[in-house]
């Protein structure tokens, strides 16, 4: 798969033949250096953008050739997005935000209170549902973007710097979500660029300016549940 | 996706934006309650110029001594004219016999008077005539009667008051019948006129009418200021005109000028234009503005509503969903804008006529409606439609 952009008549490439499969409920980090292509990959992996050769297989339908129409079926019904700068509609609760992909699936109003309110009760904000994005604090707003990932109970969620801008308490919160979801048997690829976020999944991918260089199961996978309690004890023996 | 569905979804997108929402109905407000204002009150005072004018009467001919034909067209009574020989009853009478059964022939003389009664004393103007001064003259009675022939042909002192006259000497009661001074004469009131408001010829108001034989004795003068010809059938105004001319020319030569109410209204014609493209040019000045301010405020919010439209595309939201989400959003802000507008300029327009004429005109509406509209549906859909094209991953990443 290769993916080049024109900046200026410049021809960058960003990716420069990438082959890489990942399996049915797997949790498969990229990792890499700014610059490396691990984001771009992750587009296209997301549908979100298109190789400019090469394609794309989501359980076994080639997705390559699909009009963008087609292309936002595929995402609403099977793929869930939480973004580094989790992208929620501003000046819009919580619950709308989450209800958000199931209007576009077409469901019902009742129905779609309903599974919104579970998918913020599944992350913990079962008491912020009127809230504004503006009132929470940012792993609160990751916490909703998860609720809006997995509301439409997707096959995969595609994770960017999930982490990146959170403090490392709220960092460990989300990955412990994600790695709750994947217990649940969803396929997760998350990007990042922190070895330790990354020792959160089974599968670690290495890129280095377009190309993967590094394709490894992690030894000593962390839990964060167990971080989490940890923390919990620290600052217990703080206190 | 049901065309309720992305109703509810455009509502709530404008309800979660309620500034921009109203900045935006703001803009389109402005627009359509400008236009409407100022081409009301454009064409309200254009109507009652118009209106006054042809309240003259549109089948009379004003004789004025003194040639205006050449020197620039100045108007009736303007400066540089020197007038050599004035006309007198004789002249008139004269016209009378010619013109016959086909017209009226009104001699008018003007001219200054101080009025008294009891310690009241006012400055006004002279207007007399003859017993078809009426005619010529348009005026309402409140009370009373025009004088007659006989009092004309016997220059009897009788007076009719116009509305001024009957208000300072006369407050609150009815002069028909009371008598009072005129330059010193002692004359008996026998009309009281309605009010006519200021027109173009001056404070019509102000101003007494008598039979043309008693002003000359009052004024001391065998003249008058000029000869009023009102023709039976407005058709033959031009016939009319000719033979005043022919009647005129053996005694004065071209020393007089024979102005017809559609000279009259050329005088005014340059006026009326310059109104009306001071008119169009409001509007258009209007327009430019609110158009301006509703895409100013589309612009800007499109960096924010590109993030929006790939939030979500990502999420699974279809070209046309996007589409019809900020069709409708459009729509309903330009249309509730431009009835708020409507509203706002009508009202606008019915508050002002205690100041100035107003008239709300169609086109005004309709141009100033659909225009609004237009430019807030174009600025709220075209930046929408081109952001739903993009990838969503560039639609995410806009600046």
């Amino acid at each position: 798969m290769v993916k080049t952009y024109m900046l200026d008549e410049i021809e960058v490439r960003a990716l420069c033949g990438v082959d890489l499969q990942v399996c049915t409920g797997e949790m498969l980090a990229i990792t890499g250096p700014s610059g490396s292509g691990k984001s771009t990959l992750m587009h296209i992996v997301g549908l979100l953008d298109r190789p400019t050769s090469g394609t794309v297989t989501i359980d076994g339908v080639d997705v390559s050739n699909m009009v963008p129409n087609e292309l936002s079926a595929v995402r609403n019904r099977r793929i869930g997005f939480v973004f580094q700068s989790f992208n929620l509609l501003a000046r819009t609760t919580a619950q709308s935000n989450v209800e958000l992909p199931l209007i576009y699936a077409g469901v019902s109003g009742a129905e779609r209170a309903r599974r919104a309110r579970e998918a913020l009760q599944r992350v913990g904000l079962g008491d912020r549902l009127g809230h504004m994005p503006n009132q929470l604090s940012g792993g609160q707003q990751q916490r909703v973007a998860i609720a809006r990932a997995l509301v439409t109970e997707p096959s995969i969620v595609l994770a960017d710097e999930p982490t990146g801008n959170l403090d490392s308490r709220s960092g460990i919160e989300v990955m412990a979500f994600l790695q709750e979801l994947n217990a649940q048997g969803i396929t997760i690829v998350l990007v990042t660029h922190d070895a330790r976020v990354a020792d959160h999944a089974q599968r670690v991918v290495e890129m280095m300016d377009g190309e993967i260089v590094a394709d490894r199961c992690v030894a000593n996978r962390i839990d964060a549940a167990v971080e989490l309690e940890t923390l919990g004890a620290v600052k217990g023996v703080g206190q | 996706m049901s065309f309720f569905e992305s109703f509810r979804i455009a509502l709530r997108a404008l309800t979660a934006n309620k500034v921009r929402s109203a900045l935006t109905m703001l803009g389109v407000i402005i627009g359509v309650a400008a236009v409407i204002l100022l081409v009301a009150i454009g064409s309200g005072v254009q109507q009652e110029i118009t209106g006054q004018i042809e309240g003259l009467g549109s089948n009379l001919l004003f004789v004025f001594p003194g040639n205006f034909s050449g020197g620039g067209g100045g108007g009736a009574g303007g400066p540089g004219v020197e007038i050599q020989k004035r006309f007198n009853m004789d002249d008139a009478q004269l016209v009378q016999r010619r013109l016959g059964a086909e017209a009226i022939v009104v001699p008018v003389v003007q001219g200054p008077a101080v009025l008294k009664s009891g310690n009241r004393t006012l400055r006004t103007t002279i207007a007399g005539a003859n017993q078809a001064g009426d005619q010529v003259f348009n005026s309402t009675y409140v009370a009373g009667r025009h004088y007659s022939r006989s009092e004309y042909s016997s220059g009897a002192r009788v007076v009719m008051l116009g509305a001024t006259p009957s208000k300072e000497l006369f407050p609150g009661q009815n002069p028909v019948g009371r008598e009072l001074t005129v330059n010193g004469e002692r004359f008996t009131v026998i009309a009281q006129l309605a009010a006519m408001g200021g027109t173009l010829s001056g404070d019509q108001d102000n101003q007494i009418y008598m039979p043309a034989t008693t002003a000359q004795r009052l004024l001391g003068s065998r003249d008058l200021s000029s000869i009023i010809i009102k023709a039976i059938d407005p058709k033959k105004i031009d016939l009319i005109k000719a033979q005043t001319q022919q009647v005129l020319r053996p005694k004065f030569g071209e020393e007089f000028t024979v102005f017809t109410q559609e000279q009259t209204l050329g005088l005014l014609s340059s006026l009326l234009g310059t109104l009306t493209v001071m008119l169009a040019g409001i509007a258009g000045i209007s327009l430019l503005v609110g158009g301006i301010g509703i895409m100013n405020i589309m612009l800007v919010s499109v960096s924010e509503r590109t993030r929006e439209i790939g939030i979500r595309k990502a999420v699974g939201a279809r070209t046309h969903d996007i589409l019809s989400q900020f069709v409708i959003e459009a729509v309903v802000l330009s249309v509730s804008g431009g009835v708020i507008g409507i509203a706002l300029g009508w009202a606008g327009a019915a508050a002002l006529t205690r100041f100035v004429p107003t008239q709300v005109t169609w086109w005004a509406v309709t141009l100033a409606f659909f225009f609004s509209a237009a430019v807030g549906i174009f600025f709220g859909v075209y930046p929408a439609w081109k952001a739903s094209r993009l990838d969503p991953i560039e639609a995410l990443r806009y600046e």
